[in-house]
């Protein structure tokens, strides 16, 4: 086989590669042509009376759903928006846990989305005006990562949350001095 | 002479072993059993006794959660005894139709048992003369169901009163009603709390002087805590204080005398704070009040600062996380004390205050119990607020003890949350030594019955936004078993000589109050739905029942309209101990409920949640 036909191989090979990673790591401008609104079709329901069809997932959820940027940028909100208050790193709290595989209001990020921008009765404020719309589906897009849902390769590996190094149970209180200037 | 020598040096041998078996307790690690662990004998002498203006004698109903004014948890019936408790038996039982934490304890007023709930704050009339006790009526406030969204730790509602042909008690959404006791009907009810401010109300109001004396709860949200005296008859505000501002707003005036320097100086509820915090620098009253009717002083701690982080809030942030003295009638400030200047630790010091007059050189002297967060049993000179002495009850290595010169708490500077780092191994944990649910005290033994915990944690702080109607913390906290692995414990105390007499390490932190009997029993409840009665004396477990949901509920004690004495109880696991459970969290992140997660998580296989009313009484 001649090396001109292996490197073109390989960059078929590469380009195959790339093509799967663009979308995990494009960074989306601001000013794209579809409008910048939260879902209203997005409705947490799943009987349709009739034999109508569930409404399509929101043409923008392909720009957030598994890209590594929207997840981050959700992330670091996720942390100042005092959502963490709430729903802590995912386990719950005042609000209900987000890293589990439970959705009251539906796991679509659309139906995310949706349920941030305007809140549920039972206690979920309603964000809308507070936040821009990209960053309610930046946050969707997080939230969504809590529970496993987009690709491993999307997800940040870095944790927001405190590192877990001495033992659950503590038996020697004397030995573990050290430990207390350990860094974060 | 010779007499009273060996007899001091018996004491200070006694004294010794209860050291050495403290210290040997911390080093064993051995499964938690319900066999106490003795330290001393009931010493012989004068003991404690609760000043009788506010405990008067007992009539058999139960009207306020505190029993009384002293807030002692006694009942003087004592048909039910150690030599027959073996045979207590069910009575009747009621579902209360709810899921949530069940902090409240009933309440019975001549013949009528009163039950609220947590919300949706439904509150029940059951006749107890009738078989099975039927339900008269039921109120339903209807609070906002977004109230359940600024609640910082379960949905709450610890109790009712009953004053006057009324009942009253306080919704999450932040009112207050006044029910007719006999017909139900909602005679007024006053909106007091802001949920869009994150306000909601969770404690029990007390009736004292023709006042229903409220306060909010919110210190995770970033609320200005205040303390407000409705008028019994009408529902209208007669005085509103907050625990944070000018002296003004504080109600700070001519007759505030605090004890110690440190809270001495204009405008402290401004000056130790950075500019405006003290606006969003929470100090709430969610947990309890006691009244003295001698001096018309009313008794209250306050919550913890805002927000947890202390880097955003250097100075002493008065007035949180201390006891206010206060005049029932205008609400002017008389003294305060605060237990932790500058908190770190959210060691709020809203738990129960026990009046007692303590043996005092010849006489007696007018004191209060506090058995506080921060993991101190203080007993405070009541008409002065000098601490007479502050004395672990627990395992503490976050601070050195407090100095009663300067009324200071000393913080060991190595626990103290830095930016940055992990803090690791603190004691106690944020929800303390012990947390909201009181101690029981009894005139027969002069002991105060302490349910408590026994965690330490982990802390990160980080930078906390204000955004208002949202959480306003700035802390990740992983909380953990402490010294021996035991979560709860149940500690015998002896406030007069600040020892403890006997202990029981229990396996789930205990978040159920305790109630203790003129027939020298204690009643409390477990996590795991286990209601149990140890011999006030020894602590030996002589009787147990198991409920169908943990128990966070207060027991009561009363007189039936039959003459028999009867003992009742609510399960319902949940607060922030239990809200693994009631609010179905997931134990896969250590941080969630506040960092408490972490330590219960074994407590879905242990109990579900539930609500449900128990009743016992003798067999005839």
């Amino acid at each position: 086989m001649s090396s001109p036909c292996r490197a073109r191989l390989l960059l078929l090979a590469a380009s195959a590669l790339m093509l799967g990673a663009c979308e995990r790591e494009e960074h989306h401008s601001r000013s794209k042509p579809i409008g910048e609104t939260v879902p209203n079709g997005a409705s947490p329901a799943t009987i349709f009376p009739g034999g109508s069809a569930p409404p399509p997932l929101d043409v923008r959820a392909k720009l957030y759903d598994n890209n590594a940027n929207a997840i981050s940028t959700g992330q670091s909100l996720y942390i100042q928006m005092n959502c963490v208050g709430c729903h802590s790193h995912g386990g719950g709290g005042m609000g209900p846990p987000l890293m589990d595989d439970e959705w009251r209001y539906g796991g679509r990020i659309d139906q995310i989305a949706s349920t941030i921008a305007e809140g549920r009765p039972n206690g979920m404020p309603s964000w809308r005006g507070k936040l821009t719309d990209d960053q309610i589906w930046d946050l969707a897009a997080y939230v969504r990562s809590l529970s496993g849902l987009p690709s491993k390769d999307a997800v940040s590996s870095r944790s927001e949350s405190m590192s877990a190094a001495t033992p659950e149970t503590l038996t020697a209180h004397g030995d573990i001095k050290n430990s207390d200037t350990a860094q974060q | 002479m010779r007499r009273r020598v060996s007899s001091a040096s018996s004491s200070l041998i006694a004294v010794l072993a209860g050291c050495l078996s403290l210290t040997a307790c911390n080093k064993n690690s051995t499964a938690p059993s319900s066999s106490p662990r003795v330290y001393s004998g009931l010493g012989g002498g004068p003991h404690a006794l609760p000043p009788a203006a506010a405990a008067p004698a007992d009539d058999g109903n139960w009207t306020m959660p505190g029993k009384n004014y002293a807030a002692t948890r006694f009942s003087a019936l004592n048909q039910i005894t150690p030599a027959n408790v073996g045979r207590l038996a069910l009575a009747f039982s009621f579902s209360t139709g709810t899921t949530k934490g069940f902090e409240a304890p009933p309440l019975v007023v001549n013949g009528t048992m009163y039950v609220i709930t947590p919300f949706p704050n439904y509150l029940y009339a059951l006749d107890l003369t009738k078989p099975g006790a039927p339900a008269k009526w039921v109120v339903k406030p209807k609070p906002a169901a977004a109230s359940q969204g600024v609640a910082c730790c379960d949905v709450v509602n610890r109790g009712a009163v009953y004053d006057n042909g009324k009942i009253f008690f306080n919704t999450l959404d932040g009112q207050t009603f006044a029910v007719d006791a006999s017909s139900g009907q909602v005679a007024w009810h006053t909106q007091l709390g802001n949920i869009q401010r994150g306000e909601t109300i969770t404690m029990a109001p007390l009736v004292a002087n023709g006042k229903v004396l409220v306060g909010n709860s919110g210190g995770e949200m970033g609320v200005r805590g205040w303390i407000t005296a409705l008028d019994e008859g009408s529902g209208k505000i007669v005085w509103r204080a907050y625990n944070t501002g000018p002296d003004k707003d504080v109600l700070i005036g001519p007759r505030f005398k605090p004890y110690y320097a440190m809270d001495r100086g204009k405008d402290l509820g401004v000056k130790t704070w950075p500019p405006d915090a003290w606006k969003i620098g929470g100090a709430s009253v969610w947990g309890w009040l006691s009244y003295d009717p001698e001096t018309h002083l009313i008794f209250y701690g306050t919550s913890n600062p805002g927000p947890w982080n202390p880097d955003q809030r250097p100075g002493d942030n008065k007035w949180s996380t201390g006891i206010f003295a206060r005049d029932v009638d205008t609400g002017e400030a008389v003294w305060f004390y605060q237990a932790s200047p500058h908190d770190l630790f959210d060691h709020d010091d809203v738990n129960e205050i026990i009046l007692a007059d303590i043996p005092w050189g010849k006489g007696r002297r007018a004191v209060l119990f506090h058995p506080g967060r921060n993991g101190y049993f203080y007993v405070i000179d009541r008409r002065t607020g000098e601490v007479l002495s502050a004395t672990p009850y627990g395992y503490i290595n976050s601070s050195k003890g407090v100095d009663l010169k300067t009324g200071r708490l000393i913080f060991a500077q190595d626990k103290e949350p830095k930016p940055g780092r992990v803090t690791r191994d603190i004691c106690p944990a944020s929800p303390g030594a012990k947390d909201w649910n009181p101690a029981a005290f009894s005139p027969v033994t002069g002991l105060v019955y302490i349910p408590h915990i026994n965690l330490c944690q982990d802390e990160a702080n980080s930078e906390a936004n204000y955004i208002s109607g949202t959480p306003y913390v700035g802390a990740d906290v992983k909380m953990y078993a402490g010294p021996g692995g035991n979560r709860g414990v149940f500690t015998a105390w002896d406030p007069v000589r600040r020892r403890p007499v006997w202990e029981i390490k229990e396996d789930l932190p205990l978040w159920s109050p305790a109630l203790v009997t003129g027939g020298n029993l204690v009643f409390y409840g477990t996590m795991d739905g286990w209601f149990k009665a140890v011999d006030a004396r020894t602590g030996r477990l002589l009787w147990q029942f198991k409920a169908g949901s943990g128990i966070i509920g207060q027991p009561i004690s009363y007189r039936g309209p039959d003459g028999r004495q009867y003992v009742a109880v609510i399960c319902g696991v949940g607060g922030w101990a239990g809200a693994i459970v009631s609010a179905q969290m997931d134990a896969g992140d250590p941080t969630g409920a506040l960092g408490f997660v972490n330590a219960v998580k074994d407590l879905p296989l242990k109990s579900t949640a539930g609500g449900m009313l128990y009743v016992f009484t003798l067999p005839r």
